[in-house]
C-alpha cells in the first residue's frame, strides 16, 4: 500500500491535489551518495512524519524541497514549479513553503514581532500595520503574544521555537516543513511546541515533519516514512507502520527508539 | 550571628553581605584584595602621582604660552609659544586666512552631519540624515570653492584640515567598499571571488607608504601627458583602497561568525540574497565587527600622517617645518606632544563611541 502514494501521478503532471512531488531524486555530497532515488508525493492537507537514524538523509530530503540543498538528479516540483537554478523560481517556492529548524534560527537582532513581520513586509510587500496585525494573530495562536516586544535571546527554547513557527505562518505558506523541531528542546518544552503543531495539523495545514516524536506521529500523521542510508525504506499509515513494520531495518529502528 | 534555617522550599532571597557591595566593597575587592594587590595599588598610586605632577609642572606650571621666539621662553618648562604662533598653520595649513571661516563652517557642518548618523534619539533625524547624505557635496564646495566662493587649491590644504579630509573621506568611503569586498570574497561566483581575493591580498601585502609613493609619482607615468590628476585626490584614493582591504577582512571575520542557520532561515522566508544580507546577516556581522572596524578607522586616521613623507603638510609636516625655523631652534617635544594630543582626542573619541555602540546594540544574549 505504500506504493500507492508514489505512483498516483506517474507522468509528473501535477494535479491540483498534489502539492509536492519528488521524482527520482538523487543527491551527493562530493562522492558521498546521500539521497538515492527518492520518490514522494505530498497531497494538499497531508501530514507526513519522516523518521530514521541520524545520517539517513531525512533532513537533507526536506531541505531539498525549498532548495536549501540542491539535488543533482531527478525532479522536485512544488506547487507546479520545478526547482532548478532559476533563482526567481526558488524564491517563488520559498514564499509558499514555511520552514522550522531544529535550532530555531530566529533573528537575534530583531524583536519577536519584527521576526514575524520581516517576511510579510519585505517579501509580501504588506504595509507595516497589516503585517503587525497578522503577526500578532499568529503569536496569539502560538500563545505568546505577550513576548512580542522581547528579543529572541530573552525567551526559552520552547518559546523561541513557537515564535519560529509563527514567523513561518505569517507568510501564509501552503506547506510547512519541520526539521527536527523538538530535538534541541528540554523535555518540559517539547510539549508546548508539539501542541502548537497538533493545532496546525487539526486546521488542515500540509505538514512534512522530520521527527522522532512517535507519539506525535501516531496522533496526527497520515503517513509515516522511514528512511535509512539515503533511501525511503518504508511508508505506511501510522497504525500499520508501528504495529506491523515490514522491513527488518524499520523493525530494528523502532525497537531501538521505542524500548528504552 | 547564626544563620536562620528554613524549611525546604521556604528559603527567601537574602541581600548580599554588606562588605561586597558599595564603595567600600568595591575598594576592598578591586584594590586591597590581597597583599600583592595592596602592594600594586600603592606602587601604581605613587607612579601616577609622580608622572602627573611632572607633566603638570612641565606642561603648565613652568610653561610659556606666548612669545615670538625661543628666547621668550624663560620659565624652563614647555615652550607652547611656538604652537601659539603657528596654531593657524597646524589647523588650516596654508588655507588663505580670509577664507578660514569656510573650514570652520565645514567642520561644524560635519559635526551636525555625524550627529544623526551616530545617535538614534536626535530631533528631526530624518531631515538631518538627508543633510548628512548631501554633506560631502556641501563640504566639497565649501572647501574648494565655487558658487561664488573663491576657489582654493588643494595644494593649500594642510595641517589638521588635511588630516580630517583624508581621514573622514577614507572612513566614509572605505566602509561600504570593505563590506562589498567582504561579501565578494565569500561569493559563490568564482570570478567575483577571485577579483576580491586578489585585490585584498595585493593591497594588504603592500605598505601604505609605497602606495602613496605610487600615487605621488608613478601614476603620472601611466597617465597621458598633460593630464592633471590632483595629488590629494590620488592620495585619497590610495588611502581609501588601503583601508577598504583591511576592513574587508574585519567584516569577513564578522560574517563568518554568523551561524549558517541565519541565512537559511532568511532565505526560506523568500528573502533573496541581497535582502538577506542587508536585513539579517550584515546587521549582525557588523555588530560583532565593531571593535575591529573602529580599530581600522583609528589606524587609518593616524596613518594619514604618512602623507607628510610625500610632501603634503599634515600636522606633522607643519610641525617639522616649524621646528626647522631658526627662531625656535632646539624645540621638539612641544610640537609632537601637541600633535599627539590632537590625534588622541579624535582617536579616543572614536574608541569611546565604539564602546557606546556595542552597549547599545546588546540585546539579550545571542543564541
Amino acid at each position: 500500500m505504500s506504493e500507492a502514494h508514489v505512483t498516483e501521478t506517474p507522468d509528473g503532471a501535477p494535479s491540483n491535489d498534489v502539492l509536492i512531488q519528488i521524482i527520482g531524486m538523487h543527491k551527493w555530497y562530493g562522492s558521498f551518495h546521500v539521497l538515492k532515488d527518492i520518490n514522494l508525493t505530498v497531497r494538499r492537507g497531508e501530514r507526513i512524519v519522516v523518521c530514521g537514524p541520524s545520517g539517513s538523509g531525512k533532513s537533507t530530503m526536506i531541505r531539498c524541497i525549498n532548495r536549501l540543498e540542491e539535488h543533482q538528479r531527478g525532479k522536485v516540483i512544488v506547487e507546479g514549479i520545478e526547482l532548478s537554478n532559476d533563482l526567481k523560481k526558488i524564491d517563488e517556492v520559498r514564499r509558499e513553503v514555511g520552514m522550522v529548524f531544529q535550532q530555531f534560527n530566529l533573528f537575534p537582532h530583531l524583536t519577536v514581532l519584527e521576526n514575524c513581520t520581516l517576511g510579510p513586509i519585505w517579501v509580501r510587500k504588506l504595509p507595516k500595520v497589516e503585517a503587525e496585525e497578522i503577526a500578532m494573530r499568529y503569536l496569539e495562536r502560538v500563545k505568546i503574544p505577550e513576548q512580542a516586544a522581547k528579543y529572541p535571546g530573552q525567551l526559552s527554547g520552547g518559546q523561541q521555537q513557537r515564535v519560529a513557527i509563527a514567523r513561518s505562518l505569517c507568510m501564509s505558506p501552503n506547506v510547512m516543513l519541520f526539521d527536527e523541531p523538538t530535538s534541541a528542546l528540554d523535555p518540559e518544552m517539547i510539549k508546548e511546541v508539539l501542541d502548537v503543531m497538533i493545532g496546525l495539523a487539526e486546521d488542515g495545514m500540509t505538514m512534512l515533519v522530520v521527527s522522532h516524536e512517535m507519539g506525535f506521529a501516531r496522533r496526527v500523521a497520515d503517513r509515516v516514512i522511514f528512511m535509512d542510508e539515503g533511501e525511503i525504506i518504508e511508508q505506511n499509515e501510522p497504525h500499520a507502520f508501528f504495529e506491523n513494520p515490514q522491513s527488518d531495518r524499520t523493525k530494528l529502528f523502532l525497537s531501538q527508539i521505542l524500548n528504552h | 550571628m547564626a544563620d536562620a534555617t528554613y524549611q525546604p522550599g521556604q528559603h527567601p532571597d537574602l541581600p548580599p553581605p554588606p562588605s561586597t557591595t558599595g564603595v567600600v566593597g568595591w575598594v576592598r575587592n578591586n584594590l586591597l584584595s590581597s597583599p600583592l594587590n595592596i602592594f600594586l595599588t600603592v606602587v601604581s598610586g605613587l607612579l601616577v602621582y609622580f608622572v602627573a605632577t611632572s607633566v603638570y609642572e612641565w606642561g603648565f606650571a613652568n610653561a610659556d604660552f606666548s612669545g615670538a621666539s625661543r628666547q621668550d621662553c624663560t620659565s624652563g618648562g614647555a615652550c607652547w609659544a611656538l604652537i601659539n604662533v603657528r596654531f593657524g598653520q597646524f589647523i588650516y595649513g596654508f588655507y588663505p586666512e580670509a577664507q578660514r571661516w569656510r573650514v570652520n563652517l565645514a567642520f561644524v557642518g560635519l559635526v551636525v552631519a555625524l550627529w544623526p548618523l551616530l545617535f538614534d534619539n536626535v530631533p528631526a533625524r530624518k531631515q538631518l540624515l538627508w543633510y548628512a547624505g548631501a554633506y560631502p557635496i556641501i563640504a566639497f564646495v565649501l572647501l574648494l570653492g565655487g558658487f561664488g566662493l573663491e576657489s582654493v587649491e588643494t595644494a593649500k590644504f594642510g595641517g589638521f584640515l588635511l588630516t580630517m579630509v583624508i581621514g573622514v573621506t577614507g572612513i566614509a568611503v572605505s566602509l561600504p567598499l570593505g563590506i562589498v569586498l567582504a561579501l565578494g570574497r565569500r561569493s559563490d561566483m568564482l570570478f567575483i571571488r577571485t577579483i576580491c581575493i586578489g585585490f585584498i591580498e595585493f593591497i594588504r601585502g603592500v605598505p601604505l607608504i609605497t602606495l602613496l609613493f605610487v600615487a605621488s609619482t608613478l601614476l603620472s607615468f601611466f597617465l597621458p601627458p598633460g593630464t592633471t590628476f590632483n595629488l590629494l585626490l590620488r592620495v585619497l584614493i590610495m588611502v581609501t583602497l588601503f583601508s577598504s582591504a583591511y576592513l574587508a577582512e574585519v567584516v569577513r571575520g564578522g560574517l563568518q561568525a554568523i551561524p549558517v542557520g541565519q541565512r537559511e532561515a532568511a532565505e526560506s522566508l523568500g528573502l533573496g540574497y541581497w535582502r538577506t544580507m542587508y536585513l539579517i546577516i550584515l546587521p549582525q556581522a557588523l555588530k560583532i565587527s565593531i571593535p575591529g572596524i573602529v580599530n581600522s578607522f583609528i589606524g587609518l586616521f593616524k596613518d594619514t600622517t604618512l602623507v607628510a613623507i610625500i610632501g603634503l603638510l599634515d600636522p606633522l609636516g607643519i610641525g617639522r617645518a616649524a621646528l626647522a625655523d631658526t627662531k625656535w631652534q632646539g624645540l621638539s617635544s612641544e610640537v609632537y606632544v601637541f600633535v599627539a594630543v590632537l590625534f588622541f582626542i579624535f582617536s579616543f573619541g572614536m574608541s569611546r563611541y565604539s564602546l557606546y555602540l556595542e552597549k547599545k546594540l546588546e540585546v539579550g544574549h545571542a543564541s
